[in-house]
Parts: structure tokens; C-alpha cells; sequence
């Protein structure tokens, strides 16, 4: 099971090829899915759905893109903003994720931004280091 | 009333893949301007009848207690034409289904002659998580749709029971 993180961006790079119909050098480790790479709500379902088979794993959709239930509780979302709590949420959840600026200002439409190519490239390899 | 496009269902495995037939007739108006004086089936309807024959087997699965909407056309390579008086075979098969959607690959032959691969994805749409309601009823599995399954399924109410009757 011991794959390099390279191995593993390759893997998750044939994936979001084919899912999202866009070439290889566009999936880049900081792109992301949404504004870079144009994924729509069902092209993350997709993109699971793909994984799990190119990884053989089981993944809840909940665990790699928290980010709607996130933005459906009044308790993490205030005024379009992530709440504290609702920050350390999604902290907890995506212990991988780096928040950078985000954590200063965290609009729920730049929520999209955080998702980039090498964030599943480190769940994926999270996943893959627990099993 | 909806829209039915396949002709019926020749096999039948709960959850996990379906074939259906459809017969192409020069009596399908679109025939004579798709193209005149070379009628050949439009590669859009064959997507609309692999969605017919997809979308019902992922219906199936969850005892079409979803609403299942075609959400995602994944691949549609189209490699023959497809005739009058031909009669394809739509070979759809259940890859991943989960609470919120299924995904599914197809064919369709003509013989054994390999005529288009058609990969979809729908949802379900109630599962949805922007939390949008729709109608209670279940618009999506008619009765009209259901009774494509007679006969190929023993309950055409969808209790996932299968069986493999000809006559």
C-alpha cells in the first residue's frame, strides 16, 4: 500500500482528467477544483466515485468535502462567515487543509478556493497511511 | 405523461445492470430530417434511451423511492450509425451508488457489432445538499415507466426481486 505522494498525484491527476475533461499540465497541485478546473457539485460526487475505485477505498463524501454541511449549520456559518467554531469544524475535519489567509477572512464563497487538487492529493494519502 | 423511448427490458439484475431493447422504425418523424434521404438515429436519442434504460436500474435499486434525475453525461463515444429497422441493445451497468447519486457505464450494440459507449451519473435529487425541496410525488417513476419492468421484474412495484422469465 505504500505509495509516494507522487505516485499518488499522478493517480489523482488521471482522475480529475477524466472527470472534468481538462488537460494534465492544468492539474496542478494548487489549482483548484472549482475556479481553476470548473467542477460542479456533481463533478465531486464523480470525483469520489473515481477515487474510490483508482484507490480502492471507501471514501464519505462528507469526509473529503465537508464544505456544504459546513455552510448549512447557523452554528459555523454567521454572515456569510465561518464562525470560530465553525473554523476548528473544518479544521478538524481537514486536519491537511492549510487555511492561510483564509483563516483571517473566511467568506463562505472562497470556501471553494481551499479545494485544490493537492488537498486530495494529502486525503487521499492520509486515508492511505491509516489503512 | 413521460416520455418513453425504449421499447423493453430483456434482463434485469437489481442494483447491478439492466439491457433493454429498442427498435428503430423510418415511422420516427425526426428520421426523415436526421438526414433526408439517410435516416440515421441521432446520437442524442441514444443518450436519452441509455439514460431510460440507466436511470431505471438505479431507480430500481432504491425502490424508486428516489427522484432520479440524469445529472452528468461522463462519456458518450459513438463508433456506427444506427438505422431503420435496426434494433439496438442498451446494456447499462450500476458502477458506484451512494445516498446522494449513482454513477453507471453502458453500451449499445447492434448485433454484436459495438455501436456507442455511454457513461452517466445521476442524482437524487432530494438528497440534494443544498437542501431544495421538491414535489412529494415522484414525478421521475411514473407508472407508464414501471410497467416497462413487466415481466422482466415479478414485482413491477420494485421489490427487487429478480427473475429471468421469457414467456
Amino acid at each position: 500500500m505504500a505509495m509516494s505522494r507522487d505516485q499518488i498525484f499522478g493517480q489523482v491527476q488521471e482522475v480529475l482528467v477524466d472527470a472534468l475533461g481538462v488537460d494534465d499540465d492544468e492539474v496542478t497541485p494548487e489549482a483548484t477544483l472549482m475556479g481553476d478546473l470548473g467542477a460542479e457539485s456533481i463533478d465531486f460526487l464523480d470525483i469520489v466515485f473515481r477515487l474510490e475505485k483508482a484507490f480502492e477505498m471507501k471514501i464519505p463524501r462528507e469526509e473529503l468535502f465537508p464544505a456544504e454541511s459546513l455552510m448549512n449549520s447557523p452554528e459555523f456559518v454567521n454572515n456569510g462567515k465561518l464562525t470560530e467554531t465553525g473554523l476548528a469544524e473544518l479544521r478538524n475535519k481537514m486536519p491537511y487543509i492549510e487555511l492561510g489567509a483564509f483563516a483571517n477572512d473566511p467568506d463562505i464563497n472562497k470556501l471553494g478556493d481551499l479545494f485544490t487538487v493537492g488537498v486530495i492529493v494529502s486525503y487521499v494519502e492520509s486515508k492511505l497511511n491509516a489503512a | 405523461m413521460r416520455w418513453i423511448w425504449i421499447d423493453k427490458f430483456v434482463e434485469f439484475k437489481s442494483g447491478e445492470s439492466a439491457v433493454a431493447i429498442k427498435n428503430v422504425t423510418l415511422a420516427e418523424e425526426h428520421l426523415h430530417d436526421h438526414f433526408p434521404g439517410f435516416p440515421v438515429m441521432p446520437e442524442t436519442l441514444m443518450i436519452e434511451a441509455m439514460a431510460q434504460t440507466s436511470g431505471i436500474l438505479v431507480g430500481q435499486a432504491k425502490n424508486f423511492q428516489e427522484k432520479v434525475i440524469l445529472a452528468k453525461v461522463k462519456k458518450a463515444v459513438f463508433y456506427d450509425y444506427v438505422k431503420p429497422g435496426d434494433t439496438i441493445q442498451l446494456e447499462a451497468k450500476i458502477e458506484s451508488i451512494a445516498a446522494e447519486a449513482a454513477s453507471t457505464s453502458g453500451r449499445i450494440r447492434l448485433g454484436e457489432k459495438l455501436i456507442a459507449e455511454i457513461d452517466l451519473m445521476f442524482s437524487h435529487i432530494d438528497q440534494n445538499l443544498a437542501g431544495k425541496k421538491f414535489p412529494e410525488e415522484n414525478f421521475v417513476f411514473t407508472q407508464t415507466f414501471k410497467s416497462l419492468l413487466q415481466g422482466v421484474l415479478v414485482d413491477n412495484a420494485g421489490s427487487g426481486t429478480t427473475k429471468s422469465e421469457q414467456n
